[in-house]
């Protein structure tokens, strides 16, 4: 397809994420879809390319809990000794068609999520969601983690392997959000409707897989309905999935993907391919647990932003009143006028997912690079403030903005690409 | 120390509770606090924070926990009591309302504002240009309140406006009153069948709120910014604007207001003036005009304008209006001759000297130090409005600093007999500038009595009972700090001048008849027919300019106006390539 001019390749990259249809089809271990996680000691992580060095405190935390998970040592001292010496090799998940919530830290043995987005027949993979308090992805490696994560591996994902295999199709992701964003959520800060949802869908499978031991079958319905946020990573896959497809057309300002290591923010889009373009990662603004302050969070991190590059999150704040007054000091009103505000770096919005609390209007639709270098309006994104401090885990919640930089960076270099020169 | 205190059965969110502990965290003595619910994810929480007890694993995951850390026990009940003022505080909402629509986009402002008739401008005015230009190539109407436009600039794009058949009023355009709708500094005028136009922000003020004042009322006054009868620009928006209100249905009388014209452009708004059917009054400030003619009338002083549309629109006589000044008892030293005129509006200043060289026979010194109206022998009218006494300041109306400082020099000075000034009210002018000047006045009239001097402080209130300062309370205050209260500016200055026993008198004129007209073909667009009724705006720059509009029950669009890509050359450059470059080979 040939488009005359970028607003035309934009709506064509639009018209692709509108069309995209997303589906869970199984949970695996990691090494088993990603091939390149069978290559020596490999790990995955959030945000753009990074290394070990660059890493903050709590992302080195989830490596070593990765490298003890694994076994490839046994002690702290010897797991950072192993990161230090270069040997464990560090890809973004991003590379290899994954996301990773905070720090990201993938390795071959945990288990993913897979879904399929059926309209492009592309796949993405995100490790499931740990619940909350002392977990790996806000950079927590003790016992307590590792063993979490041996249960999620050994039980859990079996379990809802066995469970989605009972749907032909596996399962229907669009349903589910449809569903849950007229019951408030918006899928990055809050996820419960939609995970109730899909406890909804899963339980009577679970209870029904009688080849499966009784005691896992209650732990793991246990999880499900203890884990408000287990449905942000199905999103987080999905979303990838989705703007995976899409970002297919290789034209056009469209952010396909923001995603943060920690150190820098990256983004890329529709025209430049996989090129990220980058710039300082900014510090969540929010709400603390009592006894901390925005002087113990950690910089911004995660993929999770493939959220808001998909038009829910912080861009579709106003979906959910109950955590509205994350933005700034307001409440609603103010969750209004960021809605809003972010309207005007999209260029369009997503019939597919009608927001009940903004008369019906679909959820954000397309971010456009040129709008944000042109207005100075940043995309919203909420997210989870982890401890800067390595093993301590979530301290609040609150949203973040990328640097700008990274939008200026993309809108000169497709310029120049398509013959600008200044 | 900590304590703990459970409240049972008392489910708040995570978010609601993360909001109350930081005040609770506020209160003078409180060391820590952390309120969450009893959840065992939270109790490791308070094991991380530092805040763990015993008494916690009693709590369920219904019950509310909070765990103080404090020395003195007596906080306990005053930290209860805030945790129930706040929770009852939150069921109650926020205080937010949905206000007009904020954008920060033209193509969303157009989108939104696609009923709008008029784009209201308040920016830096080396952007102005472009900007007009876009909203020119929409169809709008511009109202300019941005000043520093290339005056080539002005006259492209007022020649634009006037080939789209719309009107550009401005740039530098601070009044003006759209079907009723006050836009930028203006008084809230009651409606009404006299039309103004005026190259005169303070002088389209004093007239229509005389007018109000009399019993008349304005629906429109189209500001044409004060370089439009200059002879480089012509004239296009005022005689746009007078042969508009020629065919408006609504407008019985037109009153046209300028400072002193270039001579060939007065003399084609003359023209047009007699060529329209309706009654117009004309006042071209430092023209003393010796008649008037059939159906248009020649105005000395704006307050003369004002009284002269109202006997036209009540179908009354032409004639000056008969005043009796009650000329108070004073006892001047030798000394204090002069009369110092501290104004805030441009155009006031300028009447008030007009009046005092006429009154007094001044003669020379034409070229007055900038700032300055008049400075003759020691007569003084200072325009506070002007550039050397606002760069880098709010203008007069909004900061009283300047004048009180002024004002405690003329107070001290033993040559001065009088203080003229005024007090403009209405939309964008300080909330209470009475109260602002009153203890100034107060200080300088009792220091002026403790030297022996007795010192006049006269003054006008530019405002009318409908702005949104109390216009009442505004001359209480005056009053109460000793001003002599006028009707108007000229009044003020025609007392100044009997209390130096130099009264100005005001004749009738003449009525003579119509010199020889050339034809002139009036025929407003559709569009400028529009313009007097249309409800809608979009605004661009000062968000106080949209209060007025949705008090006058207008529509607006707020647009928060910013500079392309943060004034960034290269970027600008790159979007527009973008925004244009062909894909397709």
């Amino acid at each position: 397809m040939v488009y005359k001019t970028i607003d035309e390749a934009n709506q064509a990259v639009a018209a692709k994420i509108v069309a995209g249809s997303p589906f869970l089809l199984d949970v695996v271990p990691a090494k088993t879809v990603i091939e390149e996680l069978n290559d020596g000691k490999v790990l995955l992580h959030a945000g753009p390319p990074i290394t070990y060095d660059k890493m903050v405190d709590p992302i080195q935390g989830a490596c070593v809990g990765a490298v003890l998970f694994e076994e490839w040592c046994e002690t702290e001292e010897e797991a950072r000794k192993l990161l230090e010496s270069g040997e464990v090799k560090l890809i973004p998940c991003h590379h290899v068609n994954a996301v990773g919530p905070m720090g990201g830290i993938t390795s071959g043995n945990m288990a993913v999520l897979v879904v399929e987005n059926k309209t492009d027949g592309n796949r993405a993979f995100c490790t499931m969601n740990e619940g909350i308090g002392a977990v790996l992805r806000f950079g927590a490696y003790s016992e307590e983690v590792i063993t979490r994560l041996r249960w999620m591996r050994d039980t859990l994902a079996p379990v809802l392997s066995a469970a989605l295999k009972t749907k032909e199709d596996g399962l229907n992701i669009n349903v589910l959000v449809a569903k849950a964003i007229a019951m408030g959520d918006e899928f990055h800060q809050r996820n419960i409707a939609a995970s109730l949802a899909f406890l909804k869908e899963m339980a009577p499978i679970i209870v029904g897989l009688t080849e499966i031991d009784q005691t896992k079958r209650e732990e793991v319905v246990q999880f499900l309905a203890d884990t408000d946020q287990f449905f942000l990573n199905i999103m987080m896959a999905s979303a990838k999935a989705v703007m995976d497809g899409a970002r297919q057309i290789q034209e056009g300002t469209i952010v396909t993907a923001m995603c943060r290591n920690g150190y820098e923010f990256g983004i890329r889009i529709a025209g430049m391919g996989d090129e990220w373009f980058t710039g300082p990662v900014n510090t969540p603004q929010g709400l603390y647990f009592s006894g901390f302050s925005e002087a113990d969070a950690a910089p911004d991190m995660g993929d999770s932003a493939i959220t808001e590059t998909f038009g829910v999150g912080g861009m579709a704040m106003i979906a959910a009143p109950a955590v509205t007054r994350f933005v700034g000091s307001g409440g609603f009103y103010d969750a209004l006028n960021t809605s809003n505000e972010m309207t005007e770096i999209c260029i369009d919005t997503n019939p597919n997912f009608p927001v009940p609390t903004w008369d019906f209007k679909g959820i954000c639709l397309g971010i456009d690079a040129r709008k944000v270098v042109e207005t100075g309006i940043l995309p919203v994104i909420n997210t989870g403030i982890a401890n800067k401090k390595a093993g301590l885990g979530q301290i609040g919640a609150g949203t973040v903005t990328p640097p700008i930089d990274c939008f200026e960076k993309a809108v000169l270099a497709y310029a120049k690409k398509l013959g600008f020169t200044e | 120390m900590l304590h703990t205190i459970i409240k049972a059965n008392s489910y708040q969110d995570s978010i609601v509770l993360m909001l109350l502990t930081n005040k609770l965290n506020t209160i003078d003595g409180v060391h820590n606090v952390s309120v969450m619910m009893g959840t065992p994810a939270n109790k490791d929480i308070f094991k991380t924070g530092g805040l763990y007890t015993d008494e916690l694993e009693k709590a369920s995951s219904n019950d509310m926990v909070i765990v103080l850390d404090i020395e003195d026990d007596s906080l306990i009940d005053q930290v209860l009591t805030e945790i129930d003022v706040f929770l009852e505080e939150q069921t109650k909402g926020g205080g937010d309302t949905l206000g007009e629509e904020v954008v920060k986009t033209w193509d969303k402002a157009f989108e939104l504002g696609k009923d709008a008739g008029v784009v209201v401008f308040s920016i830096p005015g080396t952007h102005a240009a472009l900007e007009i230009e876009k909203a020119l190539d929409e169809g709008k109407h511009v109202f300019c309140f941005s000043d520093n436009v290339a005056i080539e600039d002005e006259k492209r794009l007022k020649e634009k406006a006037h080939d789209a058949g719309l009107l550009l009023m401005g740039p530098d355009c601070g009044t003006g009153i759209i079907n009723g709708i006050p836009v930028a500094f203006t008084n809230a005028v009651r409606k009404g069948k006299i039309g103004v136009v005026g190259a005169s922000g303070t002088g389209i003020q004093e007239v229509t709120t005389i007018i109000h004042k009399l019993g008349g009322g304005v629906t429109n006054a189209i500001g044409t910014g004060g370089r439009d009868l200059k002879a480089e620009i012509g004239g296009i928006t005022l005689k746009d604007s007078i042969m508009t209100l020629e065919k408006d249905p609504n407008t019985e009388v037109v009153v046209v207001i300028s400072k002193p014209p270039a001579p060939e452009v007065r003399d084609e708004v003359l023209n047009l003036l007699r060529s329209i059917s309706k009654p117009a009054v004309t006042i071209f400030l430092g023209e003393k005009p010796a008649s008037h003619e059939e159906n248009l009338y020649r105005a000395y002083t704006l307050e003369e304008a004002a009284q002269t549309a109202v006997q036209l629109l009540n179908k009354e006589n032409v004639q000056a209006v008969k005043e009796t000044l009650t000329v108070p008892a004073h006892s001047f030293k030798p000394e204090q001759k002069y009369v110092k005129g501290l104004y805030s509006g441009g155009t006031l200043a300028y009447e008030a000297a007009m009046l005092i060289k006429e009154g007094l026979a001044l003669t020379g010194d034409e070229h007055a130090p900038e700032g300055f109206i008049l400075q003759n022998q020691g007569h003084e009218i200072i325009d506070l409005g002007d550039d050397v006494y606002t760069q880098g300041k709010p203008h007069p109306m909004i900061d009283p600093t300047k004048r009180k400082e002024m004002l405690e020099e003329a107070g001290k000075d033993p040559e001065t007999a009088i203080i003229l000034l005024d007090v403009v009210l209405g939309y964008g002018s300080h909330a209470n500038m009475a109260q602002e000047l009153a203890p100034t006045i107060k200080e300088i009239k009792a220091q002026a009595a403790n030297d022996g001097r007795e010192l006049f402080v006269i003054g006008t209130i530019v405002g009318t009972d409908e702005d949104p300062q109390n216009i009442h309370e505004q001359e209480a205050i005056m009053k109460e700090a000793g001003v002599i209260l006028c009707d108007s500016n000229a009044q003020a200055v025609r007392l100044a001048l009997a209390i130096l026993d130099h009264p100005l008198t005001q004749t009738d004129k003449a009525i003579e008849a119509t010199p020889a007209v050339t034809p002139v073909a009036i025929e407003p667009t559709e569009a400028m027919l529009a313009l007097l009724t249309n409800q809608g705006f979009i605004n661009v720059g000062l968000r106080s300019f949209s209060e007025a509009i949705i008090n006058h029950g207008g529509k607006v669009v707020q647009y928060d106006w910013q500079p392309v890509a943060g004034g960034n050359i290269t970027l600008q450059k790159a979007l527009q390539f973008l925004n244009k470059v062909a894909l397709a080979k």
